[in-house]
């Protein structure tokens, strides 16, 4: 019989018509490139949802940049029919409502609401690959909301795959036994139908008071350019009707309930939401700031005393300028921030102005991979060339006559007589083979990192757990990771609160004349070889001009290092006949071109690529964020 | 001429021409190039338009050449007399290649004699080829003399044999003297071309080289830059990193000791890449491309110019003779240089004469980044206030294209 349930099954389990114990709310939590999307993929194919020949590979990730880099930046919700066999031998028809998490650090608030909308999380591992630290951080995340947890090895298929090796890393972290651990195959479909089925008999149902006053949580919000907002909920108690007058509580602000429905893949309008279950809600809003992740809905006649818990504002942590290579971009790169904006509630800026880059805005991002997604989504939606300024974590100086400065540009980093400098800190976890520990260890003291622990979870890998000042990590310490480990360490990070440290800014000179995007703020032991790093590229960097140019790197008014372009002594073409002319011509004419993807600081012509070459420090990008 | 063609219109099959390119020709000189595809062994460097084998099929070979290209020339006298240009003489003649001395004298006499039929050579006419040193012997100098040629140029490019194995060139160096003998002999007016910039080259070698052309006592010099164009067989060492090119600063120190011995013996800069004692032994061919004369250019891959139309053969001699023995014009491509693009070339190719760009010729917003070029020793003062030209100082010669993007106000 198909576990697909029969049209008069179905009946039972019509949106707004479910009973709770029908009802089965999971999410998948898996690394990067561990087959979350694959699974979910013939997950969709198995329930009937999506037929075999309308299948596109990763089918819930909807933004271009999603679908080529293998990630899942918004989540989503997708009601899926699964029947199964009760005691009785009689098919019961369930609607399964699996909830995708983004996988990346960056999100981890996006992501605790995602889980806070379930039940049960199944933990996806790659069976060649073992546990990643995201993962293991997502895994602590669903423990805490005391979500069940289903162990599944994917990839099985592999031919490296060690599914008794991993089976057993798995049962050790969530507890059970390594043959409790599903082993699944999304490429192939080997092992999916057993897991929906002990989705449904180890999820718990969900639980509500379905006469109370309606309580639904938000766990995203979209903006859709024919909707507006899409917001997806998953209801606590009560329910929720169509054209009824909806109140966010947070806000207070109401709306009409426009549309309400399920996703199936595609959204299906409903007769409502009951307890339990999930979907999404219209309301004709146009920016997602008024449809929170996280907020509470309620009914606007008849609301709820208290919202849900767990509701906090993003803040950002990450900021970098940016600036449109064409200065005639600039209000353009305006309003493409803000339809982002409409779409990204933890998007926030402030234009702001450099004498080396002109007119552009500085953009806080939750870290880097969102730094690096707004940025894409500007050049490749909105066709903006744009440079973007390294980044950098937000400082907190005090003065010595006390007054505070908040710095989200070290440009503005203040002289004279500063009492302390306070910087952001995040708690690392660190998950490697155990034979690169003495390799992490040297890189995070370098990076004045301070062990808080360590532990095995298996005889060859190891959780090491550190604070870290996140300048360092928004600076290279990925890569460091990376390479230092052969590629095999995971990092995950969150922020834990503030420091005081030793910090100076250090200034980039170019012909005595300072260039303000290069001014980086760093550890007071560190300046010396950020001057000479810096200076060194920008030799590198900055065409010979028909003069010399001194480049020096200065802490206040101390010069900490110096290079020197020497004069170009030849320009020019040896041969200029009959035939030479039009090409030659024509070279100039280009060259007229690339005169405009130079900025003039003083009298030296430096070119964008220059900039954009000595402000990415081939550090900046979360190399792993890439499916390479 | 140099391999890949510019990209341009569309040229007309029978080669005729705008009827703007009458107005002011009364004040163009007119010449004629003609272009030899022939070479006996290509050598490494070279990206020009030249092939080795005697026959290339399709009536190309090196025999019939020269009556091909004296179709080209009787087409280009009907087009310039249907587009309504008054008859000019031809007032310079620029055979050049390849190696034209491939061919024998007669079928370059002949070619001569086919553009002094055509149009008529003007009295005092310069008449050049260029030659290989060792394609020469004093008799087929003597009939090129003979013939109507007034100069010849010689490749000699390095007097120094590791330099010239590395250029591929087969000549013996210590051939040079006796054939600029021979030339003067002859009667014949004559340069000598060099290459500096070599990979291997030394300043001393590049010194010897220079001192070895002084030696023989020409009036005439060229020397270049080695350049590596793609596509060539030395592009193809340098990148597997069996030749080392010398970086830009180098092919300075040698472009400044070649002035300075060439200046020292009595030969001056006329252009950035030619010295000449004294302006009558300057080749005013070459000086016609840049001061924006006319000129049409007989052969495959020739450019021609008249009155603002500029435009260029197909490459390959095959495809050159087919068309001409069908009726048609050779003519690849052309393009119309308008207003912008004539006042460009006209300040790019002036800049790098000794005469120097008429302030007058500049526009206003050109004439304010003349101050900074002067302050920068780019451009000397001293001409510009007596004489109201801008002229290239020596390290102005060497950064002439920053120059040029400086006053266009294309940034440097």
């Amino acid at each position: 019989m198909s576990p697909i349930p029969s049209a008069a099954a179905a009946a039972r389990i019509r949106p707004a018509a479910t009973a709770p114990e029908l009802l089965r709310n999971f999410c998948i939590i898996a690394h990067i490139d561990h087959g979350k999307s694959t699974l979910a993929d013939r997950m969709l194919q198995l329930t009937g949802v999506v037929e075999a020949r309308a299948m596109r590979a990763q089918y819930l990730d909807r933004m271009d940049i999603e679908r080529e880099r293998g990630i899942t930046i918004k989540s989503q919700a997708v009601r899926m029919p699964w029947s199964v066999e009760d005691a009785t031998g009689t098919l019961q028809p369930y609607a399964l409502n699996m909830i995708d998490t983004p996988g990346h650090v960056d999100f981890t608030y996006e992501v605790s609401r995602s889980l806070a909308a379930c039940e049960g999380a199944v933990l996806l591992v790659d069976a060649a690959q073992g546990i990643e630290a995201q993962t293991l951080a997502n895994l602590y995340l669903a423990l805490e909301n005391d979500l069940q947890v289903i162990p599944v090895l994917n990839k099985i298929d592999l031919p490296a795959a060690q599914p008794e090796k991993y089976a057993e890393e798995l049962a050790g972290l969530v507890g059970g036994d390594p043959a409790d651990v599903l082993k699944v195959s999304g490429k192939t479909g080997e092992g999916v139908e057993t897991l929906l089925d002990r989705i449904v008999e180890l999820v718990p149902a969900p639980v509500g008071d379905a006469d109370a006053p309606a309580r639904a949580m938000i766990f995203d919000s979209v903006y859709d350019t024919y909707r507006g907002v899409v917001t997806y909920v998953r209801v606590v108690d009560g329910n929720l009707n169509p054209r009824e007058r909806i109140a966010m509580m947070s806000t207070k602000a109401t709306h009409e309930l426009l549309e309400i429905g399920v996703i199936s893949p595609e959204p299906v309008p409903t007769k409502g939401l009951g307890v339990g279950e999930v979907g999404y809600l219209i309301t004709g809003v146009k920016d997602v700031r008024q449809s929170k992740v996280g907020d509470t809905v309620t009914n606007a006649g008849k609301p709820a005393a208290e919202p849900l818990g767990g509701y906090s504002d993003p803040k950002p942590m990450v900021f970098s300028g940016l600036y449109p290579i064409d200065g005639s971009d600039y209000p353009a790169l305006r309003d493409a921030l803000d339809k982002l904006k409409l779409n990204d509630a933890a998007l926030n800026y402030e234009p702001e102005t450099s004498v080396a880059l002109g007119f552009g805005f500085r953009v806080g991002f939750l870290g880097l991979l969102h730094l690096e997604i707004i940025r894409e989504r500007l050049e490749r939606e909105f066709d903006l060339d744009l440079i973007s300024t390294a980044p950098n974590v937000v400082y907190d100086v005090v003065m010595e006559d006390r007054t505070e400065i908040h710095v989200t540009n070290p440009s503005e980093f203040p002289g004279g007589k500063i009492r302390e400098v306070r910087e952001p800190v995040v708690k690392a976890t660190i998950l490697a083979p155990a034979e690169f520990i003495g390799a992490i260890m040297e890189l995070c003291q370098s990076k004045r990192g301070d062990l808080q622990g360590m532990d095995y979870l298996s005889e060859d890998r190891v959780e090491m757990r550190y604070t870290l000042p996140l300048a360092e990590i928004v600076f290279d310490f990925f890569d460091q990771l990376k390479s230092r480990t052969r590629g095999y360490a995971s990092l995950d990070y969150e922020p834990t609160g503030e420091q005081v440290a030793d910090l100076v800014k250090v200034d980039i000179l170019l012909q005595g004349e300072q260039v303000d995007a290069f001014s980086a703020i760093v550890h007071k032991d560190k300046a010396y070889a950020y001057g000479v790093m810096m200076t060194a590229k920008l030799k590198d960097l900055i065409p010979r001009q028909q003069f010399e140019v001194p480049i020096q790197a200065a802490v206040g008014s101390r010069v900490i290092a110096r290079e020197t372009i020497r004069a170009i002594r030849k320009d020019v073409l040896a041969k200029c006949y009959g035939g030479d002319i039009t090409r030659k011509r024509k070279l100039l004419e280009k060259q007229k071109e690339g005169k405009k993807r130079m900025k003039t600081i003083g009298r030296v012509d430096v070119p964008q690529e220059a900039f954009i070459a000595a402000l990415s420090s081939d550090a900046a990008a979360p190399k792993d964020a890439k499916k390479k | 001429m140099s391999p890949a063609l510019p990209d341009g219109d569309e040229a007309p099959a029978d080669g005729a021409l705008p009827s703007g390119v009458v107005a002011g020709a009364d004040e163009r000189a007119f010449g004629v190039y003609l272009h030899v595809p022939f070479c006996t062994v290509r050598c490494g460097y070279c990206d020009f338009n030249t092939y080795t084998a005697t026959e290339l099929g399709g009536g190309a070979s090196q025999v019939s050449y020269a009556a091909t290209a004296v179709r080209e020339v009787a087409l280009g006298a009907r087009v310039l007399r249907d587009a309504g240009l008054p008859q000019r003489p031809v007032s310079t003649v620029f055979v050049g290649g390849g190696t034209p001395t491939v061919l024998p004298a007669d079928d370059l006499v002949g070619m001569l004699r086919a553009v002094d039929d055509a149009w008529g050579l003007a009295d005092g006419a310069e008449v050049t080829t260029e030659a290989n040193p060792d394609s020469v012997t004093p008799d087929s100098l003597a009939a090129l003399a003979a013939g109507g040629f007034t100069r010849v140029s010689f490749g000699m490019q390095s007097a120094v044999p590791h330099v010239l194995r590395t250029l591929e060139r087969t000549h013996d160096p210590a051939r040079i003297p006796d054939v600029v003998r021979w030339a003067r002999d002859a009667g014949l007016d004559v340069s000598l071309d060099l290459i500096y910039g070599t990979p291997g080259e030394t300043l001393d070698d590049w010194r010897t080289s220079v001192e070895a052309a002084l030696a023989t006592g020409v009036d005439h010099v060229s020397a270049y830059a080695l350049v590596v164009e793609e596509g060539t067989r030395m592009a193809v060492q340098v990148r597997r990193g069996e030749l080392v090119l010398p970086d830009a600063d180098d092919q300075a120190a040698k472009y400044e000791l070649a002035d300075e011995l060439l200046t020292e013996a009595g030969l001056g800069w006329y252009e950035v890449s030619n010295w000449a004692r004294g302006p009558q032994h300057a080749c005013r061919h070459n000086l016609a491309y840049w001061r924006g004369d006319d000129w049409w250019g007989i052969g495959p891959g020739a450019h021609s110019h008249v009155g603002g139309v500029r435009w260029w053969n197909v490459k390959h001699p095959r495809a050159y003779a087919a068309r001409l023995e069908s009726g048609l014009s050779p003519a690849a491509g052309r393009e119309v240089v308008d207003d912008d693009a004539a006042a460009l070339e006209r300040l790019m190719l002036h800049v790098r004469l000794a005469e120097g760009m008429p302030l007058a010729e500049l526009t206003l917003d050109e004439r304010t980044r003349v101050a900074g070029l002067v302050a920068d020793g780019l451009v000397d003062g001293r001409p510009l206030l007596t004489d109201q030209r801008l002229v290239l100082t020596r390290r102005g010669r060497l950064l002439a294209d920053l120059v040029v993007r400086t006053l266009a106000g294309f940034g440097a």
